[in-house]
């Protein structure tokens, strides 16, 4: 099963595959990170966002991109972008697209990979999904014509000839153009799988890389959904933290008084080839994704199974395909939400797993927020830069322990530590898990 | 791909009803009518969903009422599938990839708020949606929405927990779920999985971006052939659909002792600018590259053509091109004369009905299914006969 610049499937049989450094011990190709890109609520680039991470500073701050009256929740960590007008600001289709654009440039140029605008490689884009918006509605029911305005007839009626309101609102329009931006092959694949969406672009990539279907994959997490009827909708699953007056207090991942998270926007990109490939090249190798794991929960629309089972199933099955054992896991980035439930359940994982002395494990959303369909992926950057500089980023807004946590979840301050290989966790509604396990370049 | 995939359940619904019967009655009849609602979204037309007795694959009542008629017709359909393949047993190792649009949207609400705020100046309308949004909006709703909970829902329906991925971008995400659930499975990661999609065709609120598109057949309903024939745009009769594919390895299929129904012998897919040479028409012939190999005399192509011309020219010149330089091209049935066009249900639901026809006393061995994607996206499967296809 392929596209189109596959190798012939027919006939390929399953050739004895070479051991040696570049390959794992089930025999696949090791993948490496050659390029990574970030935006943050911390910063633009990769730099900026990891030098505010590790200050433990907060990107949440008061919406002011749109009037917050009535609003539960008046807070994010929203990414505010030059294209955004004072009373116009961008859809969250366009302002995805935008934070993509600006991650996977940084990434693709960080990898050295490739010519302008020819990725050797497929593109794998976690995204929510996009819509027709209430700027769009007002447009169109504006230019409709009597009381018949805001009928969705009449809305449509307005609307023809709007080809861009269609290609702005399709769901692979996003990836679309970003393939042509960046030149990827074969067809673009747009994923969601909620909070755990980045998580699962990586390891689409991954496994391409995997099966021999690419030499290179360049990955990308995006979310730019702070507008209101998003946050209302979350308001209404009273999900959200209402820590309106403290802002940068709001997100406050495993400490006794969490009451939500805090919706923030952002993008990561990351470029992924095999060991090999990069080396041949002459590419400096970030890091390596050693495993993927995931497991999908029956439980619950919003909530984990109390058991931890899909959790605890997608953490044991990550670092069983990085071919460990728990206890070589020398950190921990947490899904971390801020919710009661996510932390509570997090917490059951980390017990079952790594038993009485599990590992440190720290929240990046205490600082950026939740960044939803980016999560997975910006939080597999920071991974990848908690190896490289041997420093763990810190829980922030830690002021009153939970006695129902006992870990170490690094409060407030970041410490200097050994890592070689580090979880991350993205668990997501409606059940979706996924874990990656990231670790350094093996000596060559 | 190393390990033989075998298609050894269906899921199908579709305006025409559920199951295998009204679709091989349909597939049968050179001039079987599709079941229409030329009425109700009036210009278009749509194929309406049929009646189903929700309670045979959802039976609580309270999962029925977190979802809209998207995430129901869907998770109805991946149920038929395990029915069908007498898979309910093995739903906890089970692979899951969907192919998902968005969920319906309030239209009551939406059309009120509009009709309210739009007159006003743009500020005091912007604060007075979030007034209107945070009380007209209810909660469940959102979950309804979300496109990732088609996936969620089939989880906790029918406890499918193996993995699950949602892929976006209409026609095009369907081929690719279909793909790589396939790939995953020939690769051995995984011995059997759940594939497909579902569309609504009754919706305002996706009607509204593909009007925009320039993209709907308006009117009094006509097949394919006559719309793209026509020197116009052509233009979709959009389907209602929900498509499930239970896909699983031979020797797991073998093993257990289940009755594959046809072999998905290749999945490819591509997208193409559409732009200078980087052609659809282009695009499909290189992915043809690697099942032209395989097709024999007479091979049945079943066409996903969407109704819209521009597709459907480059779809009739890689047809052409087939049938120059491969063998003799068999019967071409266009899915959207008996179904309507179903986004991203149309790949999954076409890939049904081939594995259905084959089945059929005197259909050809191998069935070639289509899909060019309206805007974006190319994809092609070989799906053949067990007893007699090619290896």
């Amino acid at each position: 099963m392929s596209q189109a610049q596959d190798r012939p499937a027919s006939g390929a049989t399953n050739v004895p595959r070479a051991s040696g450094a570049t390959r794992d011990h089930l025999g696949r190709p090791l993948v490496a990170v050659t390029g990574i890109g970030l935006m943050t609520p911390l910063g633009f680039g990769v730099a900026e966002s990891w030098a505010g991470l590790l200050a433990g500073r907060s990107g949440i701050r008061s919406i002011t991109r749109f009037p917050t009256d009535h609003l539960k929740t008046s807070i994010a960590g929203a990414v505010d972008l030059p294209e955004d007008r004072e009373g116009a600001p961008l859809t969250a289709a366009a302002r995805v697209e935008r934070l993509a654009v600006l991650a996977a440039e940084e990434a693709v140029a960080d990898a050295g990979i490739g010519g302008p605008g020819d990725f050797p490689g497929p593109l794998f884009l976690g995204m929510p999904p996009v819509e027709v918006e209430w700027p769009h509605r007002f447009d169109l029911a504006r230019h409709g014509q009597g009381p018949e305005a805001g009928r969705y007839p009449a809305m449509i009626a307005a609307a023809e000839g709007r080809r861009d309101l269609f290609e702005t609102c399709l769901f692979g329009g996003v990836g679309e153009r970003l393939a042509d931006r960046f030149g990827t092959r074969g067809a673009p694949i747009s994923l969601t799988t909620a909070c755990a969406t980045g998580a699962s672009a990586i390891q689409l990539g991954v496994e391409a890389i995997q099966r021999g279907e690419a030499a290179a994959a360049l990955c990308i997490g995006a979310e730019g959904s702070v507008q209101p009827e998003s946050l209302i909708r979350f308001s209404l699953l009273s999900a959200l933290s209402t820590r309106n007056d403290d802002p940068a207090r709001a997100s406050r991942p495993f400490e006794k008084t969490r009451e939500g998270f805090v919706m923030a926007e952002g993008a990561a990109a990351l470029v992924l080839e095999s060991l090999e490939g990069a080396r041949a090249r002459g590419a400096r190798v970030l890091g390596l994704v050693l495993g993927c794991g995931e497991r999908a929960d029956k439980f619950h629309r919003t909530r984990s199974n109390p058991d931890g089972g899909a959790i605890i199933g997608a953490m044991r099955a990550a670092i069983a395909d990085a071919g460990l054992e728990p206890a070589q896991i020398d950190y921990v980035n947490a899904h971390g939400t801020g919710t009661p439930e996510n932390d509570k359940m997090e917490t059951l994982g980390m017990r079952a797993v790594f038993g009485d002395a599990p590992p440190p494990i720290s929240s990046n959303k205490s600082m950026i927020g939740h960044t939803l369909s980016a999560a997975g992926a910006i939080e597999a950057v920071f991974s990848l830069l908690t190896i490289r500089d041997g420093r763990l980023p810190p829980t922030i807004n830690h002021e009153t322990p939970d006695p129902a946590i006992p870990l170490d979840v690094v409060p407030n301050v970041a410490r200097d530590a050994k890592v070689a290989r580090v979880l991350s966790n993205s668990f997501g509604f409606g059940g979706q898990n996924v874990c990656l396990v990231l670790g350094a370049e093996p000596a060559g | 791909m190393t390990e033989p995939v075998w298609i050894t359940g269906i899921g199908l619904v579709s305006s025409l009803g559920e199951g295998a019967a009204p679709h091989l009655a349909a597939l049968a009849d050179p001039a079987a009518k599709p079941v229409l609602d030329e009425t109700g979204f009036a210009p278009f037309p749509v194929h309406p969903l049929p009646p189903l007795d929700l309670d045979r694959q959802i039976p609580k009542k309270g999962d029925q009422r977190q979802m809209e008629p998207w995430q129901r017709l869907g998770t109805y359909a991946a149920g038929l599938a395990l029915d069908s393949g007498a898979a309910r047993g093995l739903v906890g190792d089970m692979h899951l990839v969907v192919a998902a649009g968005g969920g319906e949207r309030d239209i009551a609400l939406d059309e009120a708020v509009a009709a309210e705020l739009a007159p006003l100046p743009p500020a005091e309308a912007a604060r007075l949606l979030n007034e209107r949004l945070a009380n007209g909006l209810r909660p469940t709703l959102f979950l309804a929405q979300l496109s990732n909970l088609l996936a969620g829902n089939i989880s906790i329906v029918h406890g499918v927990t193996g993995s699950s991925r949602t892929f976006m971008g209409e026609e095009q995400a369907a081929a690719d779920a279909v793909r790589i659930a396939a790939a995953r499975l020939a690769e051995g990661r995984g011995e059997i999985a759940l594939a497909g999609g579902a569309y609504i065709a009754g919706r305002w609120d996706m009607l509204l971006p593909y009007a925009a598109g320039g993209s709907l057949w308006r009117g009094a309903w006509a097949p394919v052939a006559q719309r793209l024939a026509g020197g116009t745009d052509g233009g979709m009769v959009m389907g209602t659909a929900g498509a499930f594919l239970l896909l699983e390895t031979e020797s797991h299929a073998r093993a257990r002792g289940a009755a594959g129904l046809a072999r998905l012998t290749m999945v490819a897919t591509g997208a193409a600018r559409r732009r200078g040479k980087d052609t659809a028409r282009a695009s499909t012939l290189a992915l043809a590259e690697q099942i032209r190999p395989l097709l024999r005399d007479g091979y049945a192509v079943l066409s996903g053509a969407t109704g819209a011309a521009a597709p459907g020219t480059e779809e009739a010149g890689f047809l052409a091109d087939l049938r120059e330089s491969g063998p003799a091209q068999g019967p071409l049935r266009y899915s959207a004369d008996l179904i309507g066009h179903t986004v991203e249900a149309a790949f999954p639901a076409n890939l049904a009905l081939a594995a259905l026809a084959l089945g059929q006393d005197g259909a050809p061995a191998q069935v070639l299914v289509t899909g060019f994607g309206l805007w974006r996206g190319e994809a092609l499967a070989l799906v053949e006969r067990i007893d007699g296809g090619a290896t």
